[in-house]
């Protein structure tokens, strides 16, 4: 009795294992989250409560920036339609359980791809779509104009439980120079001080910087020190588990970029289909199967450049053209002198 | 027997009841804990915290411990409080008073003044003092001195620091004098109960508060000079004062929207309290031949603080929890370091949460222990 039982078991927990790698390899070549995705008709994207040039919401919920128009690449892609997309607007602290918890199935939040977070919480990054630092921003009427001049007691502004705390301290330490930290919870308490004077400078991600200085009272008489302290890339963010889901927001992010590389925009990409260069024809859908990878058709990456347009064209739209960060700095091309590089689609 | 189960069953139902909650509570945490692969335990606290706090009452730098970055957080909350406590007992005791003149003026002044600042929302007033009272304020090159050597501006109050020279003689005779002052007081006490002599116990005191330290200026060796703020350029249009002590404008608002706050509840303790002694004791004291300033001191008063006491401990506590809203305008109180930017990097959020828990626990009972022991020296004695 007591050796049929055991002999049972392992009927089931043979059968338990056969199951549990067939439900995988299915999963290998349909994804869960793309099926879901076309079911409902449009991506859910989780962005920002509203930063300038990356993710920011118009009067009449019109989002853009460069965060939002990987969401669009992939609404493109895989619906056909780059405004098929639910934006949902998150705090720091919430971005990630909104992601692993399925609320929604990108996160494209100018979100730090670092170590612990790709491999402790059940994340993947999928790439860089901006690469930044910390950086300080100052009065232009000081005549500083290098973190080398700063003195002992500057005062310095910045937001509460980030990794620019840190960083800050790393910086100062090194140099030996002993500063004031003044530390606020929410980024706008930190503008208000910095604007009042009560800070010598003001210290985030450069972007940020960039981005917050529109907010100041008179944004001309800031500017932001060359220097950078740190490394931040930031990336979209998927649930770890749909590889192929993974994949799909990967490709559409290096389409966009490949195609500023090979000159393809949204108002040449069909003509581009004649081109005698084999791997923009590639990236136009005119040759080879690139789509049947993701179960997608031969046209999804022409779509992407022709609704939301390449790299470069999101770039001046959204951060060029707004006057946040005119010059592209490592957010240009390799070709170009940046350090904007990814891996070929073919 | 009867009696004695239908007393103690609903007693210890509840008590398992309590235990049980509390049990499943710990044992969901866990599971969800280890599920999620994080550990639980107190190691963090001997690990470097590798952040910098603004303002600390003891050394500190990020290459401390995080314990260390508590006793920070908890002695910036304790001074915050403390300055908080002793300001708005003043303030509230004067117009307290106040609000039972029988001039118009200073009656209705101080009723609008309890109105006004007890009904507008705290962390509103915090936020008015920090960002538009306070930034009112010159920049620092362009204060001018108040008393000669001290300078408020935008970036924070400075003032002169002490460097003392045998600063322990000093304080012995500090000390030497306090406890004079008592054994006169007892003296004084008993001279009045046995000869009904009145010696000016309090013209002594002060001349013995005086006298000794000064003595220890002339004889002992103690010398004090000041270290007065000087300005210092940082770069072309951002200036400093260096040396001497600098007080946060974090700080400043803080004590300042806590004690304003604080004193209106504390002036309505300290009017009941007077309302509540009957009319007949300060006839019937008057009618001995005691002065006005008698009546308070040795009828009325002794009498009120029975009734002010327990309330107004009630406003100490409340006010060193408020002190919590420091992380908004970003005085590195407790919750600010300890239960913001520690936890933010290390993740133990538990473990922080029901540290900082405890500690404000630990603050409000020994308020309420030393005010109860207070209450209790000061009640009716029965003979």
């Amino acid at each position: 009795m007591f050796k049929i039982i055991k002999q049972l078991t392992s009927v089931v927990a043979m059968f338990a294992v056969l199951f549990a790698f067939s439900t995988e390899t299915m999963a290998a070549k349909k994804s869960k989250t793309l099926e879901n995705t076309k079911k409902r008709g449009f991506v859910r994207c989780g962005v920002s409560q509203g930063l300038p040039g990356f993710s920011n919401a118009d009067e009449s919920g019109n989002w853009t920036g460069i965060d939002v128009d990987v969401c669009r690449a992939v609404a493109a892609a895989t619906l056909g339609d780059a405004t098929k997309v639910k934006f949902t607007p998150l705090s720091a602290k919430e971005r990630f359980t909104a992601l692993t918890s399925g609320e929604i199935d990108i996160l494209s939040r100018n979100t730090t791809w670092t170590l612990s977070r790709d491999a402790d919480i059940g994340l993947t990054f999928v790439g860089v779509n901006f690469y930044d630092g910390q950086g300080f921003m100052v009065r232009k009427g000081s005549g500083i104009s290098s973190t080398g001049e700063f003195k002992n007691g500057t005062s310095v502004c910045t937001n509460l439980g980030t990794t620019t705390e840190l960083n800050m301290r790393d910086f100062f330490d090194s140099k030996g120079i002993s500063y004031e930290p003044v530390v606020f919870e929410k980024a706008d308490e930190v503008v208000a001080a910095y604007d009042a004077g009560r800070c010598d400078t003001y210290t985030t991600d450069k972007s940020g910087l960039a981005a917050q200085r529109t907010k100041l009272s008179a944004p001309d008489d800031h500017v932001v020190l060359p220097e950078t302290i740190s490394k931040e890339p930031l990336g979209p963010v998927v649930r770890q588990g749909d590889s192929v889901w993974e994949d799909i927001v990967r490709w559409s992010l290096n389409t966009m970029i490949e195609a500023e590389e090979y000159g393809i925009n949204s108002s040449n990409a069909d003509m581009m289909k004649t081109s005698n260069n084999p791997a923009i024809k590639r990236l136009v859908g005119a040759e080879g199967e690139l789509g049947a990878a993701f179960g997608l058709d031969n046209d999804w990456n022409l779509r992407i450049i022709k609704q939301v347009g390449n790299y470069g064209e999101s770039y001046k739209r959204n951060i060029a053209d707004t006057g946040i960060l005119p010059d592209r700095g490592p957010n240009e091309l390799w070709t170009k002198g940046g350090i904007l590089y990814v891996p070929p689609a073919r | 027997m009867n009696n004695i189960i239908k007393k103690f069953i609903p007693q210890i139902l509840a008590i398992l009841f309590v235990v049980l909650i509390f049990g499943f509570l710990t044992l969901n945490a866990q599971t969800n804990m280890d599920n999620r692969g994080i550990d639980f335990g107190f190691g963090f606290l001997s690990q470097e915290s590798s952040f910098d706090v603004q303002f600390s009452l003891i050394e500190y730098s990020g290459s401390d411990s995080y314990a260390r970055a508590f006793l920070v957080g908890l002695l910036n909350t304790l001074l915050v409080s403390f300055i908080s406590i002793i300001i708005c007992t003043i303030l509230g005791v004067i117009i307290g008073v106040a609000r039972l003149s029988s001039n118009y003026l200073i009656k209705n002044s101080a009723a609008w003044y309890v109105e006004f600042f007890r009904n507008i929302p705290l962390l509103l007033q915090i936020f008015f003092w920090y960002y538009a009272a306070l930034r009112a304020l010159p920049m620092p090159e362009k204060a001018n001195a108040w008393f000669g050597v001290t300078y408020m501006t935008v970036k924070g109050y400075y003032i002169p620091a002490m460097v003392w020279q045998n600063l322990n003689v000093f304080l012995y005779c500090g000390l030497a004098a306090i406890i004079s002052i008592i054994l006169l007081k007892n003296y004084a006490n008993k001279l009045r109960d046995t000869q009904g002599k009145q010696i000016p116990v309090l013209l002594y005191s002060v001349a013995l508060l005086i006298v000794l330290p000064l003595l220890s200026f002339l004889f002992g060796g103690v010398s004090l000079e000041f270290e007065i703020p000087e300005l210092k350029k940082l770069s072309k249009i951002s200036y400093i004062y260096e040396g001497g002590i600098s007080l946060p404008p974090e700080l400043i608002a803080l004590v300042l929207a806590l004690s304003l706050y604080t004193s209106t509840f504390v002036a309505e303790c300290v009017r009941a309290g007077i309302e509540g002694v009957t009319k007949g004791q300060k006839e019937a004291a008057a009618s001995v031949g005691l002065t006005p300033n008698q009546v308070l001191k040795l009828v009325i008063m002794p009498q009120a603080l029975r009734i002010i006491i327990p309330p107004t401990t009630n406003q100490y506590l409340n006010l060193t929890k408020n002190s919590s809203l420091a992380a908004a305008i970003a005085y590195p109180d407790l919750v600010l370091v300890f239960a913001g930017t520690a936890l933010m990097q290390t993740g133990k959020a538990i473990e922080i949460v029901s540290i900082t828990m405890l500690t404000y626990l630990t603050i409000s009972l020994t308020i309420a222990a030393i005010m109860n022991w207070y209450n209790k020296k000061i009640e009716i004695k029965e003979k």
